[in-house]
């Protein structure tokens, strides 16, 4: 007989995610993931001026902010075959950069870290063997043992308080938690300086974008005007305060991230096994380096990759009608021509249907449809999407600085390639991007001071900005790689609003329920098998789920009520 | 080992936590700029924060997108992000606590009990009422149902963001899941809304810390939000306001005036009917903020707005100089801040020299084109 365990809230992700899970015998047996909000972005979107688009979606997410914006206008820009100046391009990518270097930083300390790192158990560091150690893993100057004694004296006392507030609760003391108190403390001291990091990097979305969360975003290119003679424009002192930010980025991922990452990762190394899941691995790609359109110009290759075979990478169209398709077999609601079909996402259509028990309840019934979330397929095949696909395509591409930076860092572990398959894998993946985002980040800069040296400061192409010279229908998709994978729009305009504008985002790939087949998605399969040591403390849940950095809002956005026109409008 | 009596002042725990009493009162001093007090506001928050312990705080999320609680984390001033993590005693927040599932749950209910009427409830996000509440459900229940039992025994409820103060992005037209912001719900308990989206990370740590510091709420203007960051209009502090009031605009983005910086007005820009902080305050430590960097307001602090024409429609026409009234209370109002008044103390100088500025920019121009 096997024991359901429910995880409802799950804690330190974005949204609202419910995992139910089957034990037996102290094994993951079957999983069931499930999205419990929803908001309907996309029925808002109906009627509305295209140009407005990206101000809606960015609205998604808040955490991965700015990445739906850049998808929108991208989407829109390819409905009205906009070409965007070379320095938007490059100001876009490192709006991109700042966002991943900021998002993976707080995903590994403050949403992550406390699956592997035992914050009690870090009281009873030695300050000097922590000084030691740290400073053999890294050079980052605040490594003394005054510095740590200090942190465990602030420590003691906040226990001592007793009002332990967000750590309040936590797994302390289980037994899946492996890290020698110094290491443990190590990390603790790092999640305090990498939030005082991370609300640094962000002003670069702030300088060129006005803001953050939720910076401004134009379709035909940005609205930061380059102006070297005005106080209020992108002149030297903005484009200086940019160059600081990077470099003191790079130090932080250099000098704190990656040596973290790598100090805690061997005595895990059981977990490179543990977690795998689908094999599929999915990726539009993005960081282009001559132009949107040049998709072999990206810094992140497109492509898949299937059963986790690294010799082929095949090609994703995301227009063509039989490749990307949702259905919606285990989810809440409904399709007219019958709920076993996949559907395109410019054919989508959507109608709620919740079915699930009336709450409050204590289970979802599992046998019957169960999330918010609708599945898509690639070709019929789950796929998992995220840094670890990201990094496996550049690998798999034959791409150099990926083979150089895994190879080496497999090496660095003692652990054969097969280990980036699994949770280790994915947690890892999300490291190494950084390292390489913090580098290419730089090349952009010095590429816009280039462009801008040469005498082009052109920032926006409002050629087709107004509406009056616009073709009566257009159909476009936009792709990005938003933090946690592959994220698509899709518009139609007619008449110069939206006719129907659909996203299939990175979580919704990853959290969705089963299909039609009964195949799971990438969080259920990658729970399945995965060991619990107790059934009231599910760390080990966490760890899996925690590695694919969940986005709940963004997978779960859309709802179109019932008896509504519903053919052209797409569920997530 | 959690009696209340055991609670630690902020003062005290700052000082285990290895500051000094001078990193304390330059902390108290940027509060009190933050509220808008003046000098002899210091002592009284240095007292107040050497006295009180800590305010529990139950932070829910409903339909929301976390762009809240993202702002918050970028609250610029180090010590404050230390304060609010480590002294505020966060009882439960979804985005960090540790715990989940069960766990996470006896975080809230051990609060709601152990604190009752005294803790804050803080709401990320706004409450769907169609369809009986089943579009947004934690732990098998209801944000409506959670809603009304942790709002029973809070002493003040903030509605952060634009979701919890009007509705936001999802109450926009059609409204599919009847999403409703928190005053509409709840009644009968202090509110506070601090609208924006999301709001300032700054302007959320300013509030914060004055009920802490006051144990009252700030002043609140007639919808219910704080006076001290939301009672002028973002185009009564705008430094290009002296561009709108001469007539000189960008007319489309990225050309000659917009790299010169010119009013933003003519592009859409909702600074005219958009009361929030960002002129003066502005984003992530000061940086910028949107009209800044190019892009006009879209008034994300207004209710409605969504729903209140196109971006890059032209708000409705706005005279020149209609701010007379506002800029003449700017000297006798305590509560506002210091940087408000010096920034529309200048707009309304420059009101006043209206006619030199036109003439100034009117020689710029000329002098320009004989470089």
């Amino acid at each position: 007989m096997s024991q359901r365990i429910v995880v409802d809230p799950v804690t330190r992700i974005e949204g609202h995610l419910r995992v139910e899970a089957d034990i037996q015998n102290g094994k993951i047996v079957d999983a069931f993931s499930s999205g419990t909000m929803v908001r309907g972005i996309e029925k808002i979107l109906k009627g509305r001026d295209p140009r407005d688009a990206w101000a809606f979606v960015g609205r998604v997410c808040g955490v991965c902010t700015s990445i739906h914006s850049l998808a929108s206008v991208r989407t829109v820009e390819d409905a009205l075959n906009i070409t965007i100046p070379p320095n938007a391009e490059l100001v876009r990518n490192l709006m991109f950069a700042t966002l991943y270097m900021h998002d993976h930083v707080v995903h590994f300390y403050h949403l992550h870290a406390l699956d592997w790192v035992d914050i009690v158990s870090a009281l009873k560091a030695d300050p000097k063997k922590t000084s030691e150690i740290a400073q053999s893993i890294s050079n980052y100057p605040k490594s003394s043992p005054g510095y740590f004694s200090d942190l465990i004296k602030r420590l003691t006392k906040y226990v001592e308080s007793g009002q332990l507030g967000i750590f309040a609760n936590g797994y302390w003391g289980h037994s899946a938690y492996k890290l020698p108190p110094e290491v443990n403390l190590i990390g603790v001291a790092h999640y305090l300086e990498a939030l005082e990091w991370q609300k640094e990097i962000v002003k670069i979305q702030a300088i060129f974008g006005g803001k953050n969360p939720h910076p401004n975003f134009l379709v035909g290119g940005m609205a930061c005007s380059i102006g070297l003679d005005d106080v209020s424009s992108i002149n030297a002192e903005r484009l200086a305060h940019v160059e600081q930010l990077l470099k003191d980025a790079k130090e932080f991922i250099t000098q704190v991230y990656i040596p973290d990452l790598l100090a805690i990762a061997p005595y895990y190394l059981d977990w490179g096994a543990i977690g795998g899941g689908l094999g599929n691995y999915l990726a539009y790609g993005d960081l282009p380096t001559n132009g949107y359109r040049d998709t072999s110009s990206y810094k992140f290759p497109p492509g898949a990759i299937l059963n986790k075979d690294l010799s082929r990478v095949y090609e994703v169209n995301m227009r063509e009608d039989g490749e990307i398709q949702e259905f919606i077999n285990n989810s809440w609601y409904d399709y007219a021509g019958g709920n076993d079909k996949g559907l395109h996402p410019w054919k989508g259509e959507t109608e709620i249907k919740y079915t699930g028990p009336q709450p409050p309840f204590e289970h979802l019934d599992t046998n019957k449809a169960y999330s918010f979330i609708k599945t898509p397929r690639w070709k019929g095949n789950a796929m998992e999407v995220g840094p670890l696909a990201r990094v496996l395509v550049g690998y798999a591409s034959g791409k150099e600085e990926y083979k150089e930076i895994v190879d080496s860092t497999l090496s660095k572990l003692g652990v054969p390639a097969t280990a980036l398959f699994s949770t280790l894998g994915r947690t890892a993946a999300r490291g190494l991007e950084s390292a390489l985002m913090a580098d290419w980040a730089l090349d952009f800069y010095d590429e816009l001071i280039n462009n801008i040296r040469n005498g082009d400061t052109r920032m926006a192409n409002m050629d087709m900005f107004n509406p009056e010279k616009w073709p009566a229908k257009a159909m476009g998709v936009g792709h990005t790689e938003a933090p946690r994978g592959a994220l698509g729009h899709w518009i139609v305009i007619e008449d110069k609003k939206i006719a129907n504008y659909q996203l299939v985002v990175p979580t919704t790939w990853n959290a969705s329920p089963r299909d039609a087949a009964g195949k799971q998605s990438a969080y259920e399969a990658a729970l399945m098998d995965t060991p619990v040591a107790d059934s009231n403390q599910p760390v080990e849940i966490l760890r899996t789920i925690h590695s694919f950095d969940p986005c709940l809002a963004c997978a779960v956005h859309l709802y179109d009520e019932t008896g509504d026109q519903v053919s052209k409008v797409q569920v997530l | 080992m959690s009696s209340r009596n055991e609670r630690k002042s902020y003062y005290e725990e700052l000082r285990h936590s290895g500051y000094s009493r001078r990193d304390f009162m330059k902390f108290c001093a940027t509060v009190a700029a933050y509220l808008g007090l003046e000098a002899s506001g210091v002592s009284q928050i240095a007292k107040a924060l050497q006295d009180k312990p800590r305010i529990p705080v139950i932070w829910l999320h409903f339909q929301e997108c976390t762009c809240c609680s993202e702002s918050f984390i970028r609250s610029s001033h180090p010590i404050v992000a230390d304060i609010l993590l480590d002294k505020l005693s966060l009882d439960y927040t979804e985005t960090l606590m540790a715990a989940s599932g069960h766990q996470a749950e006896k975080c809230m209910r051990d609060t709601m009990e152990k604190y009752k009427g005294e803790y804050v409830l803080c709401i990320e996000g706004s409450v769907p009422t169609e369809a009986d509440g089943v579009y947004c459900m934690i732990g098998g229940r209801t944000s409506m149902d959670i809603l009304k039992e942790a709002a029973s025994g809070a002493k003040a409820v903030i509605a952060w963001g634009s979701c919890a103060s009007n509705g936001c992005v999802q109450s926009a037209k059609p409204n599919p899941t009847g999403a409703t912001p928190i005053h509409k719900i709840i009644k009968g308990v202090p509110l506070i809304k601090v609208p924006g989206c999301p709001p300032i990370g700054e302007v959320m740590a300013g509030v914060l810390v004055h009920i802490i510091t006051f144990g009252t709420l700030p002043e609140l203007d007639g919808i219910g939000r704080p006076k001290a960051f939301y009672s002028k209009r973002v185009h009564d502090t705008c430094y290009r306001r002296p561009f709108y009031d001469a007539g000189l605009f960008v007319e489309t983005f990225d050309d000659e005036n917009a790299k010169k910086g010119y009013c933003l007005y003519k592009v859409g820009c909702k600074g005219p009917t958009t009361y929030n902080a960002c002129g003066v305050t502005k984003w992530n430590g000061g940086t910028s903020y949107p009209i800044q960097s190019g892009h006009g307001c879209f008034g994300c602090s207004e209710e409605n707005y969504w729903d209140a024409g196109a971006l890059y429609a032209r708000a409705q026409p706005f005279p020149g100089f209609g701010i007379e009234s506002d800029a003449d209370k700017i000297g006798t109002a305590a509560a506002i801040a210091t940087g408000v008044g010096i920034a529309a103390h200048a707009v309304m100088t420059n009101l006043r020299k209206s006619k030199l500025i036109d003439d100034v920019i009117e020689e710029g121009k000329e002098a320009e084109k004989e470089l």
